[in-house]
């Protein structure tokens, strides 16, 4: 359903993104993995639009994305988070939710009902949203005074908000404890049994491993591997890039 | 007590400048467009009354909307630039406009006299309220309705996704992109709703002066426009109202004595301001008062006691 067709971008002298081919089937968790530094929070902005490739595009059930504006992108159902959180911290928890219904469907609202209608941030979308995210005693206030794991939360809820057809996680995981993570894997399922595809950024391995069906590795902005969780562990490509490459990432080839 | 009405009416009119500021700045643009914004409805509204004889009402409101259009076109080139070059390019515009009224010269016969713009020696009586016999106070009244609608409009718009949208985009245009939203339309729109309103507080002013000139609307009117709104804060309209009687009535009217040093005063308070509480004199939330309580905040708050 999204596919990346031979898409690059460079940075000045630098590739970050080196020739990407990638088809994330419908209704699959797909994991895109990688040392630092390897090129995979550039996906994600070469996919929304925050960046233009400098060669590829990126299409959607056929529709190519690759011109389109990132408010255009949204209205065709991709939706994302931030590997740093950019929450609305000036805005309540309810609000944000508010602000991010900007959907195919919800674009069809009436102009003054979607714009001018005051207390909004009450309707049922957004309060099964709230609870789904557990942040429904929350929903009143500021986002800026939320803790770390809350803001994470709010911020998925916010990307889903607009009732997207893919959503692109980026290490939604950081910070987070074992426990935590496992509410995170328990929820990133919930949204694909409804009909969510997702891509799904992580360097928590026992996370990446445990719930996705593909995955790709990406290293030096090249993709090397791609297959079942089982198969890309036992790339010697991939353990080769992580053992030669950082530190933190032991976790894979002990995995 | 004529001398209180019209401090009353500079307030009143101060005030729809500033408002005129605080919605383009809730989307975290800084625009010193607002004064040549401000012009163009003095002239509009002025013509309207004094060289058609229209009625006051409808002459503000053509004002009013004959500026949006103008900020309309205005926001698009402008809006794509940011931060000091948005600054530098909305200056430019206001300059523009006032230099336009500079060399204005377009007026009609009413009545055996010539009436309209007539370049450096500005727009002389734009005389509708004396004509119609409006007393003093009735001026002052008719000034503060229009601000009270417009505040009551501004107040209601903030509670509606609208508002939260400006105040979303302005705190953060990355994220703001990444939900839809879309940069352009929200931050023109802006600016339409900022000239319209600019639009009727340079329509009213105009009246309450009878006699407009270019000199007017310079630099140093754009920079009361914006200072209102960055020194109240964006917490909520009445923050401009209090910085609009704070600055006009205590700085510029009771340190009179002070003559020109009053502008250096000025200066020196906008630096200090911005150092202290950069988020505004009221920060950027409402008053406790105007607030809704927020019942995610009592366990805080109890933490706090214990
Ligand atoms: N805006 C930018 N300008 C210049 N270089 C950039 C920019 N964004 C990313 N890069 C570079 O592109 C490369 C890939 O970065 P990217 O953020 O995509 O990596 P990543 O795989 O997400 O890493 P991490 O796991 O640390 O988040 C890096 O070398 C980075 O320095
Ligand atoms: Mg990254």
């Amino acid at each position: 359903m999204l596919t990346l067709e031979n898409l690059s971008k460079l940075f000045g002298g630098v590739r970050a993104v080196d020739d990407v081919s990638l088809t994330i089937r419908e209704g699959e968790i797909f994991g895109l993995i990688g040392p630092n530094g390897s090129g995979k929070s550039t996906t994600i902005n070469l996919i929304t639009g925050l960046y233009t490739p400098t060669t590829g595009k990126v299409t959607l059930d056929g529709h190519d994305l690759t011109a389109m504006a990132q408010h255009e992108r949204t209205s065709m159902g991709v939706a994302r988070t931030f590997q740093n959180i950019r929450l609305f911290g000036n805005l309540t928890v309810a609000q944000n939710l508010w602000v991010a219904q900007n959907g195919h469907e919800q674009r069809r609202a009436h102009f003054l009902a979607r714009w001018f209608k005051a207390g909004g941030e009450h309707g049922p979308d957004i309060e099964e949203l709230l609870r789904f995210s557990q942040l429904h005693s929350k929903r009143d206030l500021q986002a800026n005074a939320l803790s770390f794991g809350e803001m994470r939360r709010l911020e998925m809820a916010r990307a889903l908000a607009s009732n997207p057809r893919v959503l692109l996680l980026d290490e939604p995981a950081a910070g987070a404890s074992q426990e935590d993570a496992q509410l995170l894997a328990e929820r990133i399922r919930a949204v694909r049994d409804r009909g969510v595809t997702v891509l799904l950024i992580e360097h928590m391995m026992e996370l990446v491993m445990g719930i996705t069906d593909r995955i790709a590795v990406l290293n030096f902005g090249r993709k090397i591997a791609e297959g079942s969780p089982a198969e890309v562990q036992m790339n010697e490509d991939v353990r080769a890039a992580y053992l030669g490459g950082s530190h933190k990432n032991e976790e894979l080839v002990h995995a | 007590m004529d001398f209180y009405f019209g401090l009353l009416q500079i307030f009143g009119v101060h005030t729809l400048l500033g408002l005129s500021a605080y919605v383009v700045l809730l989307t975290g643009q800084v625009s010193m467009a607002q004064a040549g914004f401000y012009a163009i409805g003095a002239y509009t509204a002025g013509a309207g009354t004094a060289m058609f004889g229209i009625h006051i009402l409808p002459a503000i409101i053509v004002a009013g909307l004959v500026t949006a259009v103008i900020a309309c076109i205005v926001g698009f080139p402008a809006l794509r630039v940011k931060g000091l070059m948005l600054v530098v390019a909305t200056l430019a515009f206001g300059e523009m406009v006032r230099l336009f009224f500079f060399n204005l010269t377009w007026q009609v016969d009413r009545g055996g006299e010539l009436v309209g713009p007539n370049g450096a020696e500005g727009f002389r009586s734009i005389r509708y309220f004396p004509e119609h016999g409006w007393e003093v106070w009735h001026v002052t009244a008719f000034i503060w309705a229009v601000v009270i609608v417009v505040m009551v409009a501004l107040w209601w718009v903030d509670r509606t996704r609208a508002g939260a949208v400006l105040r979303a985009v302005g705190h953060d245009e990355t994220a703001a992109q990444s939900i839809g939203l879309n940069l352009t339309a929200v931050k023109v729109g802006a600016m339409t709703a900022g000239g319209f309103i600019a639009g009727l507080g340079g329509g009213i002013y105009a009246h309450t002066v009878t006699h407009i000139e270019h000199g007017v609307f310079g630099v140093l009117l754009a920079t009361f426009a914006i200072a209102y709104p960055i020194l109240g804060g964006l917490g909520s309209v009445f923050g401009t109202v209090i910085a609009v009687l704070f600055i006009q009535g205590f700085l510029i009217e009771g340190l009179r004595f002070l003559g020109d040093w009053r502008s250096l005063l000025f200066g020196a308070l906008i630096v200090l301001a911005m150092n202290l509480r950069p988020t505004g004199l009221l920060g950027e939330h409402a008053p406790r008062w105007f607030r809704r309580r927020k019942t995610g905040s009592e366990p805080l708050e109890l933490k706090e006691a214990n």
